[in-house]
């Protein structure tokens, strides 16, 4: 699969007669993981579920892709909850999007199923049940499930937020290392978790909202949280959250 | 078997406390029978509250069955459709408003003094709890999960059969377990308005007679069979349900 870009552009939004922002831009470069942080209720979470057909755009808001087709059924979601089935096991969690788009699970998509289990650290917990599993078991199901529906544009929303500190680090290692090479945009209240696995970083603040500058940190991901670098950047990200 | 001691216990002091009022008032026994006499008359009349009972009892298992189907089918149809919703929702409604005492008459004149009456006023019973509860569920789906569905481009169909229909399933059984407990109460309530035998017959029948040992016999088959009715009903949701976790206490469970 080609990796695909996207833009959204002239992005406006009105909340309850507010204006949140308008005319925002954001550019999702192929391949990249694109990191959105902010403050609550600034707009972040409506601007990705524009993109993933959730929420209606308000005019004059475009979403454009790089190859010029619609988005809808190029995207894969990963929500903050692991929103894991409990009446199904693991592995027909994994295998959900072919069971709802009536698609009997053919040999070949159960072994991919298993074997992203297996790279996610699951081997052998398919059939259970995601009541058996840990909060970070679940959400790496999730991982799992977000990765069987292969999709260009992957949008997770504070994926890792509900964890403690070191199943998140373990997490984003483990997401760092399953979604290189795909576009990706998480939004996220994380300065360390965006520094640790974004290519590109944007901070949206202020009301209505503007867009700030990207800010790429150098450095194969995932990033060491001990790095330097990365603690500098944080500093600076820090400093732009709060303005 | 803790459960069943304390059981027995509750049921001994019962039997006893009735025993000491009829000997307190000194009640002839066709006002009070004692429970002497009652288990007298079960063993003497065991045939005829057999023929009875079975008859009872098949009403309410068809009312039942045909009560819950019922009940879900219209639970699937209105959160599918939302004409069904328009045109539905106030049937639903007045069937509820309407007390089906009322329309018992009504039902024996129309399906006559058989099964047919009885079947139909314990489906009248049964299906709003039913309908209700299961359309309750349908409504209450984690906007998570649609919002998940969406994404992986889920038809509405797909997304009632695979997530809301398996989400409201708790919700469902809760309403079939409060079908189990009234629909006794149709079935009998039925066979009082008219009808040539079962248990709401024989106890008219008894009552007329002063045979009040009779009646109190076979209104504790009848609750024999609500109990039993019962405990079948929330044996089989919590086999239909292994993932839906009992958060009740646990020293509830295990004293």
């Amino acid at each position: 699969m080609t990796p695909l870009s996207v833009t959204i552009s002239r992005a406006r939004l009105t909340y309850g007669g507010t204006l949140l922002f308008s005319d925002l831009t954001l550019e999702l470069p192929a391949g990249r993981t694109t990191c959105l942080l902010g403050p609550s209720g600034v707009g972040k979470t409506t601007l990705l579920r524009i993109l993933a057909g959730l929420a209606e755009p308000e005019p004059p808001t475009e979403v454009v892709t790089g190859d010029r087709q619609p988005l809808a059924g190029r995207i894969a979601y990963m929500a903050q909850q692991d929103l894991l089935l409990p009446w199904l096991t693991v592995l027909d969690n994994v295998l959900l999007g072919d069971r709802l788009r009536h698609r009997r699970p053919d040999p070949a998509r159960v072994e991919q199923a298993r074997a992203l289990l297996d790279r996610v650290g699951l081997a052998g917990r398919e059939r259970d049940r995601p009541a058996a599993l840990s909060g970070g078991q679940k959400q790496r199901v999730a991982l799992a499930r977000t990765l069987m529906e292969d999709r260009p544009l992957v949008l997770m929303d504070e994926p890792f937020s509900a964890l403690d500190a070191i199943t998140r680090l373990r997490l984003q290692e483990t997401a760092a290392e399953t979604l290189a090479g795909r576009t990706v945009l998480m939004v996220t209240h994380d300065p360390l978790e965006a520094l640790r696995i974004g290519d590109r970083l944007h901070v949206m603040t202020g009301r209505p909202a503007v867009m700030g500058p990207a800010l790429e940190p150098s450095g194969p991901v995932p990033r060491r949280v001990d790095d330097p670098d990365l603690l500098a950047h944080q500093a600076e990200l820090l400093r732009r959250l709060a303005e | 078997m803790k459960a069943l001691l304390r059981g027995a216990i509750t049921l001994l002091v019962l039997v006893a406390g009735w025993q000491a009022l009829v000997w307190a008032t000194g009640l002839p026994r066709y006002l009070l029978p004692g429970p002497l006499a009652v288990a007298d008359a079960m063993q003497r009349q065991a045939p005829l509250l057999l023929a009875h009972g079975l008859t009872t009892l098949a009403e309410i298992l068809i009312g039942l069955v045909a009560g819950v189907v019922l009940g879900g089918v219209s639970a699937l149809l209105l959160a599918r459709f939302r004409t069904a919703r328009r045109w539905l929702m106030p049937l639903l409604l007045v069937s509820q408003a309407i007390p089906v005492f009322a329309l018992a008459p009504l039902l024996v004149l129309w399906l006559g003094y058989g099964m047919a009456s009885k079947i139909a006023m314990a489906v009248l019973v049964i299906y709003f709890p039913v309908t209700t509860a299961l359309f309750d569920g349908l409504r209450r789906t984690d906007p998570g999960w649609l919002d998940l569905a969406r994404t992986m481009g889920a038809s509405p169909a797909a997304i009632l059969w695979s997530i809301r229909l398996p989400a409201a399933l708790p919700a469902f059984w809760s309403g079939v377990r409060v079908a189990a407990a009234v629909a006794p109460i149709g079935a009998v309530i039925g066979e009082w308005v008219g009808s040539s035998s079962g248990l709401g017959y024989l106890m008219l029948h008894a009552n007329a007679r002063m045979q009040i040992d009779l009646l109190f016999a076979a209104v504790l088959v009848l609750g024999l069979f609500a109990v039993s009715l019962y405990a079948a009903v929330d044996a089989l949701a919590r086999r239909a349900l292994p993932w839906q976790p009992d958060t009740q206490p646990a020293e509830d469970a295990n004293p």
